[in-house]
């Protein structure tokens, strides 16, 4: 791993008295697509959120190397279930810079040029609440891109899409590691982990079981768990 | 029975010849009551969103007080607001009592909480779904509210709605506060209640009707104008 980004000290998240992660160390280097990986209930989405800063850690640290900066600061999340304003398709896109004080007329030109870059090609004026499955984690992931984000957070951004839908934000996802964007997600779709991972952090009760570039994980995992998750056994 | 027709065709006697003194007491009627709303709903409306959104202390007591405030007696408003404004009250200097500003602010105490609760709860319903994207965003806490209030808008039109029907048939409040003065501070529903007083049923029964329509004839304004309830729209 070049340049470090993050490091993780032993973090713990508990809630109402029960651990849900951790304790947990690790470090994430600072390029690339990080994949968490794990069966459900492995504690993926928490990790996520304890990184972007959306959960409370309970215990432990979590250090941000002093070269990523920009990493730190501009970040952006796509959440799992797309979070849908009660807004235009072009308004909900443009929302982030509205609050960061770009004029309408700005922000909207740039929000139909984001819509663009993800293949969203709807009617920008409809209402999100009457876009399919597709379009809507679409629309997230171009309201996250708006943003120019460093770095970029997605929770299983292909849970519920079909095999056309997928690739498309496959290829999306791929175009900006390409330009230097840092992406760290979760799935447990193994076919796009092995797709689009860089390196794994494979999760099991809340715990890391393995840590590991792809290559090496895919070909030889480490740990009883993720050999099993691999094989398709189901884990529990 | 036979009142109820006879009031009514009075009722429609009365708007179609556009009568003077029913055009007076229906504007002032309107002019008290939509003010308190839109007082109210200035305070109402960001106070139930501040509500929603932040977490203190003594949070549920005070969503359990505004609950409470939302049957609060007129009445008893109008006899507080009253004993402050009379002459030898704190505010009788402001030579307020019996106008229709003093009219509007004992309004706008009884449907504040109104407008507020209904708001309160529309937000936080709202705030739910959008907590996660707003804490991501790192929106600050004014825009965070300005968010939900404008995303919210046709929820709380609703509240705000609440309010003025409130206000509109309202009588125990600005019938002490104003004193039902001819010409000055009379209004649809104090008008009601004299006449039901004087025995003129088909009279109170046609101020009857007449209010009912504004009532209607308001909302079905305010529908329109902000495009509620048309095809896919929120």
């Amino acid at each position: 791993m070049v340049n470090a980004m993050v490091a993780l000290d032993r973090v713990e998240l508990r809630r109402g008295g029960r651990v849900i992660v951790g304790p947990i160390s690790l470090r994430l280097g600072g390029e690339g697509i990080t994949m968490a990986m794990g069966p459900n209930g492995a504690g993926k989405t928490t990790l996520l959120r304890a990184l972007h800063g959306l959960e409370r850690v309970s215990s432990g640290q979590i250090h941000w190397d002093e070269d990523a900066r920009a990493l730190r600061e501009r970040q952006a999340f796509v959440f799992q279930t797309p979070i849908l304003m009660r807004r235009s398709v072009l308004d909900s896109i443009a929302y982030p810079l509205r609050l960061r004080g770009v004029r309408r007329g700005a922000a909207r030109e740039r929000a139909a040029e984001c819509a663009e870059n993800v293949g969203l090609r709807v009617s920008l004026r409809k209402d999100v609440s009457t876009l399919s499955g597709g379009e809507k984690q679409k629309m997230a992931l171009a309201r996250a891109l708006i943003m120019d984000p460093a770095l970029l957070f997605l929770d299983e951004p292909s849970a519920n899409l079909d095999g056309r839908s997928t690739r498309e934000i496959e290829e999306i996802l791929d175009h900006f590691r390409a330009r230097g964007t840092r992406i760290v997600m979760s799935t447990h779709d193994i076919g796009q982990a092995r797709r689009l991972a860089d390196d794994v952090v494979f999760m099991h009760h809340g715990h890391l079981v393995e840590q590991a570039p792809s290559a090496a994980f895919f070909d030889a995992p480490q740990s009883q768990q993720a050999k099993a998750y691999l094989q398709g056994d189901i884990v529990i | 029975m036979n009142d109820i027709l006879q009031g009514l065709a009075r009722a429609a006697k009365l708007v179609v010849t556009l009568n003077a003194d029913l055009v007076e007491i229906t504007l002032l009627s309107l002019q008290v009551s939509l003010g308190a709303a839109v007082i109210g709903s200035a305070i109402g409306l960001p106070l139930g969103a501040w509500l929603a959104i932040n977490r203190f202390p003594a949070r549920r007591t005070v969503i359990a007080l505004l609950n409470a405030l939302m049957g609060l007696p007129p009445v008893v408003v109008g006899l507080i607001v009253y004993v402050l404004f009379s002459r030898s009250g704190p505010l009788g200097v402001l030579g307020l009592l019996f106008t229709p500003t003093a009219m509007v602010i004992a309004q706008v105490i009884i449907i504040t909480p109104i407008i507020a609760s209904v708001a309160h709860q529309a937000i936080r319903e709202l705030w739910a779904d959008y907590h996660d994207l707003l804490i991501s965003l790192e929106a600050r806490r004014h825009q965070r509210i300005a968010t939900l209030l404008w995303d919210g808008r046709r929820a709380l039109m609703t509240a705000s709605l609440a309010g003025f029907g409130r206000g509109i048939g309202e009588v125990g409040a600005i019938m002490i506060v104003g004193g039902n003065i001819d010409h000055a501070t009379r209004v649809l529903t104090t008008a009601i209640a004299l006449e039901t007083g004087k025995g003129e049923f088909d009279m109170a029964l046609a101020l009857g009707f007449v209010l009912i329509g504004l009532a209607i004839a308001v909302n079905l304004a305010l529908h329109i104008l902000s495009r509620t309830e048309r095809g896919s729209r929120w």
